[in-house]
């Protein structure tokens, strides 16, 4: 394997440093380093970061390969600065047996752009009734640690109780896509001034922060570890905090979208924005902003979620929800965490690579960037700014909000154990 | 010239005027022996029902049909939407058919405003209600209906509803009819309360430019009029209410409440009224109730606008949000 040098990139945007891989890790990191053959990237600058680690992508694979496969949605992540991504169980069939994630494993191996670790349903079907064959999906080659019903919630306390206590057996998490479903019967946006002006059946905050109410006392109960997707709402971080506080083993992510968009955007009617927690107000917005910078929130997840043209080109109602977002993760956060000056890069380091992998136990990812370390990075043009033009991405899908917006940060580089998956901003 | 009217909150207060004081002299063409006027001739309008509405749609066509224009019904149910054909794909066969006017009545909130908005067509688009949206020439021909009775059809004319005590009782949560109604009554200068049980009114309706009370009874007697919104019976068993005849009680309009009115005070229903729950017989039949006169001032209503939008050589529709 061939060697290359990083030359003067501001590691974890501290001091600027030469990085130097070779043979799929990193050998050396200091100033003033050479290497006889290795290609050479001038990186004066740039920002190096870990390779990112996202916690929650769909890759569509199998069943919606009009959307995204995993060759395109693992190429979008290269783009995006990924080097690992968890691939949400709600493919076609659903990832609940350790045949449909050994499959999507097998395809992220051999596609070799990311890694890919496959997220397993919790229960049959995502039906919420059954519980999957967890432990077999954990003992397939996949190595399956993260199971979520992601896309319906588990809604049933005795089975969200059961799963909890079950992946105990081989240190799992249950990722829980909180929303009440009664509360939510209907719901096409946030409830709130908003809705009540456009006529959109409201989402209710309180849907979300319910049932992260019962499932952290649920954790609590059954001393197990408990992962809350996408939280969206400021009262969904108050009850994390607590739990935090109390000592139960919960985690958190928050989407950039989150961080950045809010529900006055749906005046549009524009299903662009039509997402799954919806967009909410501009304090929930900020509150969200601090929770991350505080650690009460944990990691930054995309919830990549490719739909095809014609699913978002027609009116709110019939609209798929979701929004791609591998691509623009990191600008995103840049805009609103480490421009702010809420968050520094080791800050973005930590949300980004260093925690979701260690929710994940994704090995190999979310490593120091030290000697003997694999090379696992991504290079990041800070100073840089421009409009987002979705017909570059590599998704297959082009449901993005930020279509047009300008945003800062652009990643010009990743490295997958040492082989450069991007290359000034170009796919390899 | 303004294309489009998707939403009561896009009229200014005189565009709204303009549009009611056009209407009087729609009105005038019906008491017509030849109830025809020759502006649309040679315009095709279609009425895009995604929803039934025979009330609705039979007014825009009367209209149309009064002001010359070719009519095409197009009717969701037996069409090629029954088959999976988008809105998109739709609205798009009908322009490339030389549509010049598309009235849309669709059961999704936004989707004339996206018909309007997203370039799929050029036609001019009219919102014959969406969702729980809006539905504003529904509140149009409300306001000229309070205008004729409260102010006077000639004396009315250039004049607003200033002053006016409006009281909207009953389904607010899921009604379009009441969203236009506070909208456009409260640009016309028009003082409104909704009043409902708690779980009819939509999380987020502090910000609306009314007054809202859970009791009808102190809300009456200050009131110039009242439009009682219809109950759909479904709603019952989604527990918004404990029983029709709790809701009836609190909420519904009998002949005792009526005289509670002042005497000038009028009755209102966008109808189809459920007589014995939100209304009684007494109510519904008695001088003070216009539902009647709602429903021919809907036509007039409609010519005043078609042909502001269309025939006029006027501006009188406000830009949509977006063109904003």
């Amino acid at each position: 394997m061939s060697k290359t040098l990083i030359r003067g990139a501001k590691v974890l945007g501290g001091d600027p440093q030469d990085v130097l891989i070779d043979g799929g890790t990193v050998a050396a990191v200091g100033t003033g380093l050479s290497a006889e053959g290795a290609e050479v990237v001038e990186a004066a600058g740039k920002v190096l970061l870990p390779g990112l680690v996202d916690l929650h992508t769909h890759l569509r694979e199998p069943g919606r390969e009009d959307s995204e496969t995993v060759l395109t949605g693992t190429r979008a992540a290269a783009s995006g600065g990924y080097t690992a991504v968890f691939a949400m169980a709600n493919t076609f069939p659903v990832a609940d047996t350790a045949g449909v994630v050994e499959q999507v494993w097998r395809l992220g191996k051999e596609h070799g752009y990311c890694d890919v670790r496959p997220v397993g349903a919790v229960t049959v079907g995502l039906e919420g009734s059954t519980l999957a064959e967890l432990g077999a999906m954990h003992e397939s080659a996949a190595g399956v640690t993260v199971f979520s019903d992601d896309g319906k919630c588990v809604h049933d306390a005795v089975i969200m109780r059961r799963a909890l206590e079950y992946v105990k057996a081989f240190d799992g998490v249950v990722a829980q896509h909180a929303q009440e479903p009664r509360l939510t019967e209907g719901a096409q946006m946030n409830e709130g001034v908003v809705s009540a002006e456009l006529g959109l059946g409201g989402w209710p905050a309180v849907a979300e922060e319910a049932i992260i109410a019962r499932d952290v006392l649920l954790a609590e109960h059954v001393g197990s570890r408990v992962h809350i997707c996408h939280l969206s709402t400021a009262g969904s971080v108050e009850i994390v905090r607590w739990a935090k506080a109390r000592g139960i083993r919960v985690t958190a992510e928050v989407t950039p979208h989150h961080l950045l968009l809010t529900d006055e955007l749906v005046r549009t009617y524009n299903p662009v924005y039509k997402v799954n927690p919806p967009l909410r107000t501009e304090r929930d917005v900020l509150v969200l902003r601090e929770a991350l910078a505080d650690g009460t929130i944990d990691i930054v997840a995309t919830d990549h979620a490719p739909h095809p043209h014609e699913d978002k080109d027609c009116e709110w109602a019939a609209a798929a929800m979701g929004m791609v977002g591998l691509e623009t993760a990191l600008s995103v956060v840049q805009e609103t965490m480490v421009d702010t000056g809420l968050l520094d890069w080791t800050g973005v380091a930590d949300r980004m690579s260093f925690a979701p992998a260690r929710i994940g136990r994704a090995e190999g990812h979310g490593r120091p960037v030290s000697v003997g370390e694999p090379a696992n990075l991504t290079l990041v043009d800070t100073a840089y700014r421009g409009s987002v033009d979705p017909a570059g991405f590599a998704s297959r899908s082009r449901n993005t909000p930020y279509e047009g917006r300008e945003l800062p940060g652009r990643v010009t580089h990743t490295w997958l154990r040492g082989t450069a998956t991007l290359v000034d901003g170009k796919l390899t | 010239m303004h294309r489009h009217l998707i939403s009561a909150a896009d009229l200014t207060r005189d565009d709204a005027v303009l549009i009611l004081d056009t209407a009087e002299e729609m009105a005038r063409v019906a008491d017509r022996p030849i109830k025809k006027l020759p502006t649309l001739r040679g315009r095709t309008v279609v009425n895009l029902f995604f929803e039934d509405s025979t009330r609705t749609r039979i007014s825009f066509e009367a209209a149309e049909k009064r002001l010359s224009a070719d009519v095409i019904n197009f009717t969701a149910k037996g069409s090629s939407v029954s088959k999976g054909e988008s809105l998109k794909d739709t609205a798009q066969t009908l322009e490339a058919m030389g549509v010049d006017a598309v009235v849309i009545r669709h059961g999704a909130s936004g989707a004339p405003y996206r018909l309007a908005t997203s370039g799929w067509i050029d036609a001019h688009v009219i919102n014959a209600g969406d969702g729980t949206h809006q539905h504003p020439t529904q509140a149009l021909l409300d306001a000229f209906t309070m205008r004729r009775r409260l102010v006077g059809p000639d004396a009315g004319i250039g004049h607003d509803l200033a002053g006016r005590r409006i009281t909207i009782v009953g389904d607010v949560l899921h009604s379009r009819v009441a969203r236009s109604n506070v909208d456009l009554l409260h640009t016309l200068g028009a003082e409104v309360t909704l009043v409902a049980p708690p779980t009819l009114l939509p999380v987020g309706i502090e910000s609306w430019p009314c007054e809202v009370s859970y009791d009808l009874d102190r809300t009456l007697p200050k009131s110039d009029a009242v439009m009682m919104l219809r109950v759909q019976r479904e709603r019952m068993k989604a527990a918004f209410f404990p029983t029709e005849r709790e809701y009836s009680r609190r909420y519904g309009l009998d002949g005792e409440r009526m005289r509670r009115m002042p005497e000038h005070a009028i009755v209102m229903h966008p109808g189809p009224m459920v007589r014995g729950m939100e209304i009684t017989a007494e109510v519904a039949d008695s001088d003070r109730c216009t539902v009647v006169e709602q429903v021919t001032n809907g036509v007039s209503i409609r010519m005043a606008v078609l042909y502001l939008l269309l025939g006029g050589n006027e501006t009188a529709l406000t830009r949509t949000t977006e063109e904003k």
